[in-house]
């Protein structure tokens, strides 16, 4: 074996390290070459709106039922002829793009939006993505509504731009950690996270909220948005003996974890935050899924003023049921085009400060924003996991 | 203590995962010195395959223990597996053979994002549930918890193991590959079919990467589009560890490298005072890597064998 061949596998090594850094960007190129344009581009009276999530990737599920949120409250809007802005009627375009839930796509994605003079953007999903994006909408002064970042930093910020229609991880974590201590009674609580902005930010204010309640965190461990093996971090925690394992970060990985915890043998109980929250966490999990607590911002599906009808107009249109944020990404984009009906404009400088001053009935309850752009009295409601479905355990206001 | 065993039971399961799939990586450097990156998509589809066959069984209302309906999953994803692994050096390596060596690699990345987004397209972008027709036992070994599936993934592992070793240094085909191995020109001059010889290499390396691929599945309950870039890097890493090339550097490179893992993420946290924590796991495969090509070039068990196969 020569030197030379050996210099080349580490080449080779190189090569590929670099090729997995750049290989979700080969993959956008398939999946986000259709971005859901849903109204005809023609005529002075269409607008853009932006649209962001992770469209591949292991969350695409969630994505795609942002996505189609989105899509519901402007093809809606737009088969009644377009809004009533200014006189005159407006249609919408959605652009829709793939942030593959990577912070440096998505503020690639954000330039590419003020770019195309995209009027307002509902996105993106994640707060990993969300907060470095914001910046970028904030120096264009271009209005941004994410339906579902929840991290306490986003709009900490102090962005006039930035809002969102979904209570924060404070409230969340709050809620969380004093329902594990008081209500479960757990004593000894374990905390995984995933470290991304919205799992380490969750599980941050729910270590706080335990202690505050009196419990103690015996362990506290790490994870990744891509892993698929948790059998080493179980290991430690089952000899940590918790009663309560709780898991900051979505449902991809809660799920394996969940399974691989019952294969350990381990019988604390399971808590989580919203990202778990899904139909696909029990899909996963399948029978290992029974137990599962998992907190949710807003009324129960069900129980939100237009919860039930709007369930059943996505199922009608799409043929899939809303897996998380589909109903927040609706209102998102209802808000969005209300501001711009009463500001007479489409112009983001001139809205802009009405969409600050809305108060809305959306599906999801009632939108008024604080100054800093969080919703007012979100509640938040806490589910678990019985015979393959999830019922509402708590609703906490 | 118990935890320490356990630690130890989870990297080796992993560990011999690797080894199988690294088995894959250096039997086709040995014969063309081609580091086939594709090989980790075989993995990927093998599991899919496999998912798609059980559910399809299930959805007849076929009435088999879960032991079978796996083991006809399995012989499904073989035969796919080999039929790609073959597909792939015919029509991707074999046009290339006489290139220069930058070619092929380039190509075989290609390959493997061609797959990527094939599996994509085929089985969706959600992650599959493995069907859950395992019941899950599990036994306690000195106080650390062990399923029988793992039991069975780390048996057979080692079984199929030991059937490529017997192939290789025992039979007509394995003298073949080994002559190829060493030089493809003279092999051919002693009558060797050099084509036969690497087809049946990459098949061979193939259906032990579908075993693999239902192994992980089986094992972490889920499998997706995407799940044999990782799985690949760190079977490569395997190998390069062991000595790309050496067949039974694959095995102790793999072994080696999911113990590394599992006790490393178990107790880095610990060690560092919480400095560094588990989801530096990953880091340590490529740590490893880095660390044995600045001292050992040639791999852990690269230079002590002659021959490569």
């Amino acid at each position: 074996m020569s030197i030379a061949r050996y210099s080349l596998i580490a080449a080779a090594v190189l090569a590929l390290t670099a090729c997995g850094k750049q290989q979700p960007a080969a993959e956008q190129g398939a999946a986000s070459a259709a971005p859901a344009a849903s109204a005809e581009s023609s005529g002075g009276d269409t607008v853009k709106i932006g649209h962001a999530a992770p469209l591949t990737g292991n969350i695409a599920h969630l994505g795609k039922d942002n996505e189609y949120g989105v899509k519901l409250a402007i093809d809606e809007i737009n088969a009644a002829g377009g809004a009533d802005i200014g006189g005159k009627k407006v249609k919408f375009e959605l652009v829709s793009e793939d942030d593959q839930a990577d912070p440096k796509t998505a503020t690639t994605l954000a330039q590419r939006f003020v770019d195309q003079k995209v009027v307002g953007v509902i996105g993106h999903l994640n707060s990993g993505t969300t907060i470095p994006a914001s910046k970028i909408y904030s120096d264009a002064g271009i209005p941004q509504v994410s339906p579902s970042a929840t991290a306490v930093a986003y709009t900490a910020q102090g962005f006039k731009t930035a809002f969102r229609v979904m209570a924060n991880d404070a409230q969340q974590g709050k809620v969380l950690g004093e329902y594990a201590v008081k209500k479960i009674g757990a004593k000894k609580v374990a905390i995984i996270d995933d470290r991304t902005a919205y799992g380490q930010g969750l599980a941050d204010e729910f270590e706080k909220s335990v202690k505050a309640s009196g419990g103690e965190v015996v362990k506290r461990e790490f994870t990744t948005n891509q892993e698929t093996d948790f059998n080493a971090i179980l290991t430690n925690i089952k000899g940590a003996k918790p009663d309560l394992v709780f898991y900051g970060g979505m449902d991809a990985q809660a799920a394996p974890l969940k399974k691989q915890a019952a294969k350990l043998g381990i019988t604390a109980k399971f808590l989580s935050g919203d990202g778990s929250m899904t139909p696909e966490f029990i899909k996963l999990a399948g029978a290992d899924a029974e137990g599962q607590i998992s907190s949710m911002p807003g009324q129960p599906k069900e129980q939100m003023p237009g919860g039930k009808e709007f369930l059943t107009k996505f199922k009608d249109t799409y043929g899939v049921e809303v897996q998380l944020y589909a109903a927040y990404c609706y209102d998102a984009a209802k808000v969005m085009v209300e501001a711009m009906k009463k500001a007479g404009s489409t112009e983001p400088a001139k809205y802009l400060p009405e969409l600050a001053k809305t108060d809305y009935q959306g599906v999801t309850g009632r939108i008024t924003f604080d100054e800093k752009g969080d919703l007012k009295n979100g509640a938040i409601t806490l589910y678990t996991v019985k015979n393959g479905k999830w019922d509402v355990l708590e609703v906490v206001n | 203590m118990d935890i320490f065993i356990q630690q130890l039971i989870n990297g080796l399961i992993v560990g011999s995962i690797y080894a199988l799939i690294a088995l894959g990586y250096t039997m086709v450097y040995g014969i063309m010195q081609l580091i086939n990156f594709a090989h980790g998509e075989i993995v990927m589809i093998g599991a899919m395959v496999t998912i798609t066959c059980i559910n399809l069984l299930l959805g007849l209302g076929v009435q088999l223990p879960g032991p079978l309906l796996l083991l006809a999953g399995l012989l499904m994803a073989i035969p796919v597996s080999m039929l790609l692994g073959f597909t792939i050096e015919r029509v991707a390596y074999r046009p290339l053979r006489r290139a220069p060596r930058l070619a092929p690699l380039i190509t075989a990345i290609g390959v493997s994002i061609v797959l990527q987004q094939l599996a994509m397209l085929i089985w969706g972008r959600n992650y599959r549930p493995f069907p859950a027709i395992l019941p899950t036992v599990v036994h306690d070994f000195y106080g650390a918890a062990i399923t029988d599936l793992q039991i069975a993934i780390f048996i057979l592992a080692f079984l199929l193991m030991g059937g490529l070793f017997f192939l290789i240094e025992r039979t007509k085909l394995g003298r073949a590959m080994r002559a190829t191995s060493q030089n493809p020109d003279v092999a051919g001059l002693m009558g060797v079919n050099i084509n036969t010889v690497i087809s049946m290499t990459f098949v061979i390396g193939s259906a032990l990467g579908a075993v693999a691929g239902v192994m992980v599945a089986a094992n972490y309950d889920q499998a997706h589009a995407y799940m044999g870039f990782m799985i690949g890097l760190k079977a490569f890493t395997a190998a390069v560890l062991g000595g790309i090339g050496n067949l039974a550097g694959a095995v102790v490179g793999g072994i080696l490298l999911g113990l590394i893992e599992s006790l490393g993420s178990g107790y880095l946290g610990d060690l560092t005072g919480g400095f560094l924590g588990s989801h530096y796991k990953d880091i340590f495969a490529f740590v490893v890597l880095i660390a044995v090509l600045i001292f050992r070039p040639s791999g852990l068990m690269g230079e002590r064998v002659a021959e490569r196969a």
